[in-house]
């Protein structure tokens, strides 16, 4: 029998990820509502509330170019990549198991290994026996669009209230480019022709799920030279459709992962084009900047993997009460809710007095991206150890969050992958763009490359809430005169 | 007529639900084709659905053992471009 666990509200490294006023601006009071607890799409949420995936659904009906089926690797913590096939009874029991334990698991979704509409039987049953045995937990699903205008039905049938749709163009010439070949009425149809069919079911099934008022989040992977642009137009035509928020992600392209992309040569985004792409999309509509792209079988809060404590023998020799559980995870949830309803009025109360102040003179002071190495929300982490920076705008009128970005994204390092860029390097790679990096301690050697790469490191903050440490530092940067100038472009290289 | 799954398969399950004949078997290390059952799809469809899916150049093959899906023709990777990156990976 599992005894569930004492609720728990820890699990981001941040303190505040961000103004939940920017990230919810815009949304309709029903859909607010139906976002409020959910992890991935709430940016104050993800401290409290947590989703997981399982893997039931290994066939694909499309293929892209940015995706090797036949890596499967341990050290792989690429999006839609996992280990563990699971049947639709084994990921039920999983689920019940995780959502048992950990009362924080509010979501559960079905992304992949392959496209979970393309394998509507093992989907749709493991849908059918959670609506049915947990309707405490929120179900979604991530799918390429190809299937989706025949399963709109079904989904709402299951009470499937989120969907998210990985649209990459509007435009067939641009499919092109990114995927070689679809399986269409029973056939394998290439090129041109099978970009236009799938953008054409993509835009079918979002038009069909908000006719229905299913919630639909919009994926898009930013890939240089090839819909960089074309984004923009993709975002503007998802938005005036009806998708709630669209979520841009950096193309991840190594030759070491098999891809037509890594093995041609593809360069990924750096994060300064990165951010560029999320900001000219923004004005547009909802972005989700703080999805870390999290492994798709992960078990727990975002960016925390508990996955090993739920592994298939041990689940097998779990005994789940989950009646007894759902009175347990009731109880979190209504403490949990109004803790967030509380800390959401603060904010709103704060935002108000600041727009009764009258307005002073243009602030001097341009703004400046800052890394941090954190941990619980204060400048907590050693350079050397941490897996991922959280990227803060400072600037006059405050501190805002603009992003993760991560150290280790693809595997454990040199020896296993025979990886030549070392793991400081690949910090600074990752930190391109931002002028200063806050962590609680740091090494002689890589202050010095730091420093050489431009971006200034800064130790002298350790333990304190990150926030108010970067703006510390923001103002330090002013009095020394520091901000009257662009910085070198030299650095983003 | 039969059509055979060979080692290079990764079991990602697609074939198996389209098959008119239920002549995919589910099994380890990958998964097999009944040769008894396997009509090669005449008189359900123009093409072998097993083949028409299947994500993995070469890993089906028809009556004479020719790839149904050859280097190249799934991915676009040209099989020079693969090969060379492979042993250069294999070389680290
Ligand atoms: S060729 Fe057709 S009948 Fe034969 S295994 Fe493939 S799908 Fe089945
Ligand atoms: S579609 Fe190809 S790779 Fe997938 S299970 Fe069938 S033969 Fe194997």
């Amino acid at each position: 029998m599992i005894a569930p666990q004492a609720p728990r509200t820890a699990g981001c490294s941040a303190g505040s990820c961000g103004s939940s006023a920017g990230q919810m601006g815009g949304l309709s009071d029903k859909i607010r509502a139906k976002v409020q607890d959910h992890p991935c799409y709430s940016e104050d949420a993800h401290h409290y509330f947590a989703r997981m995936h399982v893997a039931v659904a290994p066939a694909c009906n499309i293929q892209c170019h940015y995706c090797n089926r036949k890596y499967d690797c341990a050290n792989e913590s690429r999006p839609g990549v996992v280990s563990e096939l699971l049947t639709p009874d084994q990921a039920v029991k999983k689920t019940l198991a995780v959502a048992a334990t950990i009362p924080q698991m509010s979501v559960l979704g079905i992304a992949g290994p392959g496209d979970p509409l393309a394998n509507p039987a093992r989907t749709f049953e493991t849908f059918r026996q959670l609506a049915l045995k947990a309707p405490d937990i929120k179900l979604c699903v991530s799918t390429n669009g190809l299937a989706l205008p025949e399963c709109v039905e079904e989904l709402a049938r299951h009470n499937i209230d989120h969907v998210t749709i990985t649209i990459n163009c509007i435009d067939p010439d641009v499919g092109a480019k990114i995927y070689p070949w679809i399986f269409w009425n029973n056939q394998r149809i290439h090129g041109r022709k099978a970009a236009a069919i799938l953008i054409a079911q993509q835009q079918k099934g979002l038009e069909m799920l908000v006719a229905k008022g299913i919630l639909v989040k919009v994926n898009s992977v930013l890939i240089p030279g090839v819909n960089d642009e074309h984004l923009k137009e993709v975002s503007k035509l998802v938005k005036a459709k009806g998708a709630f928020l669209h979520n841009v992600m950096p193309l991840i392209a190594e030759a070491a992962h098999g891809t037509f992309y890594g093995l041609m040569g593809q360069r990924s985004p750096r994060p300064d084009e990165l951010k560029a792409l999320q900001d000219a999309c923004a004005g547009d509509m909802n972005m989700m900047r703080h999805c870390r792209q999290c492994r798709a079988d992960a078990v727990g809060m975002l960016g925390e993997d508990r996955g090993d404590e739920f592994t298939l023998d041990k689940i097998e020799a779990m005994d789940i009460d989950y009646e007894a559980a759902m009175v347990v995870r009731a109880a979190f949830r209504a403490q949990a809710m109004a803790e967030l309803e509380a800390k959401r009025r603060h904010k709103e109360k704060a935002s108000q007095i600041l727009r009764f102040q009258p307005r002073v003179a243009k602030p001097a002071g341009r703004p400046v991206l800052m890394a941090v190495a954190a941990k619980n929300g204060a400048v907590a982490a050693h350079f050397g150890h941490a897996k991922e920076f959280l990227v803060y705008e400072a600037a006059a009128d405050g501190v805002k969050f603009v992003g993760h970005r991560k150290v280790e994204q693809y595997c454990a390092g040199n020896e296993t992958c025979g990886d030549a860029e070392s793991v400081l390097e690949r910090s600074i790679h990752a930190l391109a763009g931002c002028e200063v990096v806050l962590c609680s301690r740091i090494g002689i050697d890589p202050w010095r490359d730091l420093e050489a790469a431009g971006i200034q490191p800064n130790g002298e903050h350790a333990m304190e809430p990150v926030e108010d440490a970067v703006m510390v530092v923001w103002r330090e940067m002013l009095a020394a005169g520091k901000l009257d100038f662009k910085p070198s472009a030299a650095k983003c290289a | 007529m039969a059509l055979e799954i060979i080692e290079s398969c990764v079991s990602c399950h697609a074939c198996l639900a389209l098959c008119p004949s239920q002549a995919i078997i589910e099994t380890r290390p990958h998964f097999l084709i009944d040769a008894g059952k396997c009509s090669g799809c005449l008189g359900d469809f123009a093409d072998a659905q097993c083949a028409a899916i299947c994500p993995i150049e070469g890993a089906i093959l028809d009556e004479f053992g020719v790839a149904m899906n050859p280097p190249g023709s799934l991915t676009g990777i040209p099989p020079a471009r693969r090969a060379a990156a492979q042993a250069e990976i294999a070389a680290r």
